[in-house]
């Protein structure tokens, strides 16, 4: 799939793909850093430890998802849909940005 | 699917590592000698006496050099020697300095610089490790990105070499680019806990940089709030401006000995000399995993004991084990040999890996950008081994009172590697791989030879070490010279082998 023909198509995708992966992904562990340390049942401190803990963690099995996706467009499909429900997390217990 | 999963693993594989790959070879080098920072700090420094069993006494001669020569200071960091370090290192800052502030090694005994030749020692190779000699915060920005990437770049491998578990008792040696795959997967598998460890682990030692957003969110602006938060007992206090004498620190770290049952490993003095003057002490962590676990500030004209902090909070202690499982300093000789062997499988597999890419690509593609590619990977490859091992030489060849020594070794190492990449740049691939290795080996051999030459060997485990290491290293050089200039290891650049689909 991938090595077929580099037209320009093909790059397109691959440069949203990338993007998806870097700052969709980045966004997406900053989001759970964010929901983990306002909605985890512990005191903020240890909750931030272990949202950056988990946010690092998931920063690359992000990156894999949005290479795996079939299309750029579902990679940023999921992209979006974990942002929104991460914040939603977070919104509701009680983080104002 | 299956295989469409696979495919798009390699391909992010490939680019991701050869994107990182340069970098990652220098950091995961310089990582794995600064396992041994301390002792090359003392292998570096000939003159030190041998083996502190005294911290204590080693921080008051600091303490009170120190009270003397950085008395406008406002705020001194000691590391006193110890059982492992020759000597005390003490950080200060200077606004006269021109880096605003000053870093010198001490004699155990003297408290004194004088005598010492002024070197980073291991140090240099530490701070390259995750500052990459770039200005903050950009190296450390930098080399946590590696960090994250190279996890990528394992977890994607995995997939790529579907068969890299089955394949782990494979090695088809002088098969060319099969060869070199087979080494990079042997590399892999062998030490893959500890890559995976140390490159997520690496990432989270630079958190506060790579992924600051739950604490600001948490804490916002209010650095104050999160410093207390993050260690109960460091007490931040404003300088009164009204001088005092500080407190005898002699009776202070007695103390903070006696209550951690064991040695110092940082002492930090704020205000030095004011009537605000605070002593933090931390406890050394030999045989213990927890960074920092344990924290004693005191009033620094008084003596007394403000605030004590032993950290339990779950949270906080997972990430100060994982923090303390990059950093090794809790482990015995032992297990630190374990991380420089791991360390180094890790630095053959990154640069096995950059081979890779163009062997793979050799038969396929010749466009300039490849030719180019191919020579950069040689040229970091084969060149940082020799660059970091100019830092040595420099070491015993400089004269021992040139001024400004610790900055003349670095730019040895610079120089040394950016000519060596220039040279692999215009040298045709195949002779370039047989000059690096056949410089490799000198380099390496003429580290002990110059260490005898200049009269500074004596017979200690430091000295010992760093002849076996060196040694062992010329050796492989060697016999990697004469294997290409065999030809042997040409095939296996150019890539003798039939057309290459994918990895694994």
């Amino acid at each position: 799939m991938k090595h077929s023909g580099i037209g320009l198509r093909y790059r397109a995708q691959v440069a949203a793909r990338v993007a998806a992966a870097l700052f969709g992904g980045y966004a997406v562990a900053a989001l759970l850093a964010i929901a983990c340390a306002w909605a985890l049942p512990a005191t903020r401190i240890d909750a931030v430890a272990c949202g950056t803990i988990a946010a690092l963690i998931v920063l690359p099995l992000i990156a894999m998802g949005c290479f795996w996706a079939r299309s750029a467009l579902r990679a940023w499909t999921g992209i979006l849909l974990a942002l929104g429900v991460l914040a939603l997390i977070a919104f509701a217990a009680g983080w104002r940005p | 699917m299956k295989t469409g999963f696979r495919l798009a693993m390699t391909w992010l594989h490939d680019w991701s590592g050869l994107v990182i790959g340069w970098l990652a070879f220098a950091i995961a080098l310089a990582g794995t000698l600064s396992v041994f920072r301390q002792e090359i700090g003392n292998w570096a420094r000939p003159e030190a006496s041998c083996c502190v069993t005294d911290s204590a006494a080693a921080g008051a001669a600091a303490v009170r050099w120190l009270s003397t020569h950085a008395a406008g200071s406002p705020a001194w960091y000691i590391r006193p020697a110890d059982a492992r370090s020759t000597t005390t290192s003490a950080f200060w800052t200077d606004p006269k300095a021109p880096d605003g502030y000053v870093l010198k090694w001490l004699d155990a005994t003297t408290g004194s610089p004088d005598g010492l030749r002024q070197t980073l020692g291991g140090e240099f190779f530490y701070r390259l490790h995750f500052e990459l000699q770039l200005p903050y915060p950009w190296g450390r920005v930098l080399s946590g990105s590696v960090a994250i990437a190279m996890l990528l770049a394992l977890l994607t491998g995995i997939v790529a070499h579907r068969r890299i578990f089955a394949d782990f008792f494979t090695f088809r040696p002088g098969k060319g680019q099969r060869s070199w795959l087979d080494a990079h997967n042997l590399l892999a598998v062998t030490a893959l806990p500890f890559h995976l460890m140390i490159a997520f682990t690496g990432a989270l030692t630079l958190s506060t940089l790579l992924m600051p957003w739950g604490a600001l969110s948490a804490f916002g602006n209010d650095e104050a709030a999160l410093a207390r938060a993050l260690n109960p007992a460091a007490i931040d206090r404003a300088a009164t401006g009204k001088p005092a004498p500080l407190a005898p620190i002699r009776p202070i770290l007695d103390e903070a000995q006696r209550r951690f049952q064991g040695g110092l490993v940082d002492i930090a003095i704020i205000h030095p000399g004011d009537a605000a003057a605070v002593i933090t002490v931390t406890r050394a962590e030999d045989a213990r995993v927890g960074t920092q676990a344990a924290t004693l500030s005191f009033d620094g004209v008084s003596g007394r004991l403000l605030a004590a902090h032993d950290e339990h909070r779950p949270g906080l202690a997972t990430y100060n084990l994982l923090y303390a499982l990059h950093m090794a300093h809790f482990a015995q000789p032992m297990v630190r040999w374990i991380y420089f062997l791991s360390g180094l499988m890790l630095t053959a597999m990154i640069g096995t890996g950059l081979l890779l890419w163009t062997a793979k690509r050799a038969r396929r593609v010749r466009e300039r950008g490849f030719a180019l590619v191919e020579r950069l990977n040689l040229g970091f490859v084969g060149g940082t081994p020799i660059a970091f091992a100019a830092f040595f030489i420099a070491n015993r060849l400089l004269p021992t009172d040139l001024s400004g020594r610790p900055a003349a070794e670095v730019h040895a190492v610079f120089w040394t590697w950016a000519f060596l990449i220039v040279f692999a740049i215009f040298r045709e691939p195949a002779k370039a791989w047989r000059d690096l290795a056949t410089t490799a080996a000198v380099a390496c051999a003429a580290i002990p030879l110059l260490d005898e030459l200049s009269g500074s060997w004596r017979a200690d485990a430091v000295h010992v070490g760093v002849d076996l290491v060196a040694f062992a290293f010329a050796g492989a050089y060697a016999a990697a010279a004469m294997l290409a200039a065999r030809g042997a290891t040409k095939a296996g650049l150019q890539s003798t082998g039939r057309r290459w689909g994918t990895a694994a």
